[in-house]
């Protein structure tokens, strides 16, 4: 069976951060997240603020600078897309270095980069800091519906067991020969996708069954509850209270 | 003192009387399944491939329902009316562990039962201890299932289910895929359990070594029911039923 790659974005450690409960910092995140969202895109500097931020948060939880950037790279294709922006949108334009840009798709694509980059830096960092299955059991808490909570965690659960099956059925082809290589192989690889699915889906009844046999009847049993002390919540709630005053200063400045 | 045998209801785990079913594409399964199990009796369940031993494991919790006939738990007959304390008492270990075992961590997985059946905090905690002490699995308590061996799946599984307390275990092929030393190691722990057991095998061996009485399932009834020594002796019978021992096995030799 394969590592477990449903932790790859974790960083095990001790610091404050990781010992707070996950409710408390996905509310943080969240939080946070609405603060510089609301931000008006003009007020540069209090971008500049929300980064400083953040940093000090990475260096309370002792996540090397360069390990959160790199986990940064999942936004690339966002940023390209912004980068597009100034092309194509329409309104008054500027020339820079002989290429016409429209303004408003300037002031377009930095809003989309400045705050979708800051959002996250913010997500990579809680991911580095809470397991998994802690943040299951935080979005639990926070009164996500079950039924996702429930979804999310079978997919953590069987997200090795369905790509050991995939493994398998790779090498049961090669074995027999098969390469995929070009177009005309695609046939038999969408034919192996339907098998997958069959597959998984009869061990979805078969897990089925076995949780009935344990007395499920709709609702997952409460195992661990997670609480926080006020303590912990005024913690984890620091960051989104500093960074409201500099978004309310960004409006007040404009 | 009254020296008058307890009633018939508690003497019996298991009863099983005229169960017949077929399958919802009209494949009958089962014709007529008549047997009982006393409490803290081992029994093994023979049968050939499709002879119908899942099924009729199937409705011993009442995941399948009977189309004629009944099966009784100690007492309490398995039917809508008392699902929940049904499978609360009959703890079924399916054959794949990856089945099983659906939670992220061994400990939740294990919990899964007995908190389903209204159990918290440290009561629930030291259930979950107990259970994984039976099978020698208390270190891995935080580990992810899927993150174990074979073996150690296959006891995590079985932890879930005597989390339960149940009143009969029941095992689908239990020494399936097991290296020599953890097949032993299994039977080493079903033996400790002061329990009654049910324990579907195409072990031949491992079902004399376990269970002083076997049941032969064929073609979806009971076609033999005796001692498993004299039932793995009785050439005819196992050669009718599709039965074969291991090369070099012979069940009159064997230390039982
Ligand atoms: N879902 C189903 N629908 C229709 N027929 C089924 C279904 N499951 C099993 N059967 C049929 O019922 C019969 C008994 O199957 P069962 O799985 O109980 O056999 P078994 O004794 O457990 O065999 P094995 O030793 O191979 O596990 C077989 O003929 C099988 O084809
Ligand atoms: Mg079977």
């Amino acid at each position: 069976m394969g590592a477990g790659h449903a932790h790859r974005l974790y960083r095990h450690g001790h610091t404050p951060l990781h010992a707070l409960p996950p409710h408390c910092k996905l509310a943080a995140v969240l939080c946070f997240v609405v603060v510089v969202v609301s931000t008006p895109r003009e007020a540069v500097w209090a971008f500049g603020l929300y980064a400083v931020l953040l940093a000090s948060v990475a260096a309370v939880a002792r996540l090397p600078a360069l390990f959160v950037l790199r986990r940064m790279l999942i936004e690339v294709p966002f940023v390209a897309f912004a980068v597009l922006m100034p092309f194509v949108a329409q309104g008054e334009r500027v020339d820079v270095l002989g290429l016409s840009l429209s303004v408003n798709g300037l002031w377009g694509a930095w809003n989309v980069l400045a705050k979708g980059t800051l959002g996250v830096a913010a997500s990579v960092i809680l991911a580095s800091t809470t397991e998994l299955r802690a943040l299951l059991l935080g979005l639990q808490r926070l009164k996500l519906p079950p039924l996702l909570v429930q979804i999310a965690s079978f997919m953590i659960r069987y997200g090795d067991v369905i790509a050991d099956e995939m493994r398998r059925m790779r090498i049961a082809r090669e074995s027999r020969g098969f390469q995929a290589k070009g177009v005309r192989h695609w046939g038999v690889l969408g034919k192996t996708a339907g098998a997958l699915f069959i597959r998984s889906y009869e061990r979805g009844e078969r897990v089925h069954l076995a949780m009935i046999s344990r007395g499920y009847a709709g609702t997952m049993p409460v195992i661990d509850e997670v609480t926080a002390t006020r303590r912990q919540w005024s913690r984890a709630l620091t960051l989104p209270l500093l960074a409201l005053p500099i978004c309310l200063l960004g409006w007040t400045t404009l | 003192m009254t020296d008058s045998p307890p009633p018939a209801s508690l003497e019996l785990s298991l009863e099983v009387s005229g169960l017949a079913y077929a399958y919802p594409d009209g494949h009958q399964a089962l014709f007529g399944v008549d047997f009982t199990v006393r409490r803290g009796e081992r029994v093994a369940l023979l049968g050939p491939n499709g002879a119908g031993k899942t099924t009729l494991v199937l409705h011993l919790n009442g995941i399948l329902t009977a189309g004629a006939g009944s099966v009784t738990v100690a007492g309490l007959p398995v039917g809508k009316a008392h699902l929940a304390e049904i499978r609360r008492r009959v703890g079924i270990v399916f054959q794949d562990p990856d089945d099983q075992l659906f939670m992220p961590t061994v400990r939740e997985d294990v919990a899964f039962g007995p908190a389903a059946a209204g159990l918290r905090g440290p009561a629930l905690e030291a259930r979950v201890e107990y259970a994984l002490s039976l099978v020698g699995m208390e270190a891995f308590a935080d580990r992810p299932p899927h993150h174990l061996s074979f073996g150690q799946r296959r006891r995590v599984a079985v932890a879930t289910v005597l989390a339960m307390e149940p009143e009969i275990l029941v095992l689908d092929e239990p020494s399936s895929n097991l290296d020599p030393a953890s097949r032993r190691e299994l039977a080493d722990i079903l033996r400790s359990l002061d329990i009654t057991v049910l324990m579907v095998t195409h072990d031949l061996p491992y079902a004399l070594e376990l269970c002083p009485r076997s049941l032969i399932l064929s073609e979806g009834t009971i076609a033999a029911d005796g001692p498993t020594a004299d039932i793995l002796c009785d050439e005819p019978l196992m050669t009718t039923h599709r039965l074969e021992l291991p090369f070099g096995f012979n069940p009159k030799t064997a230390p039982a």
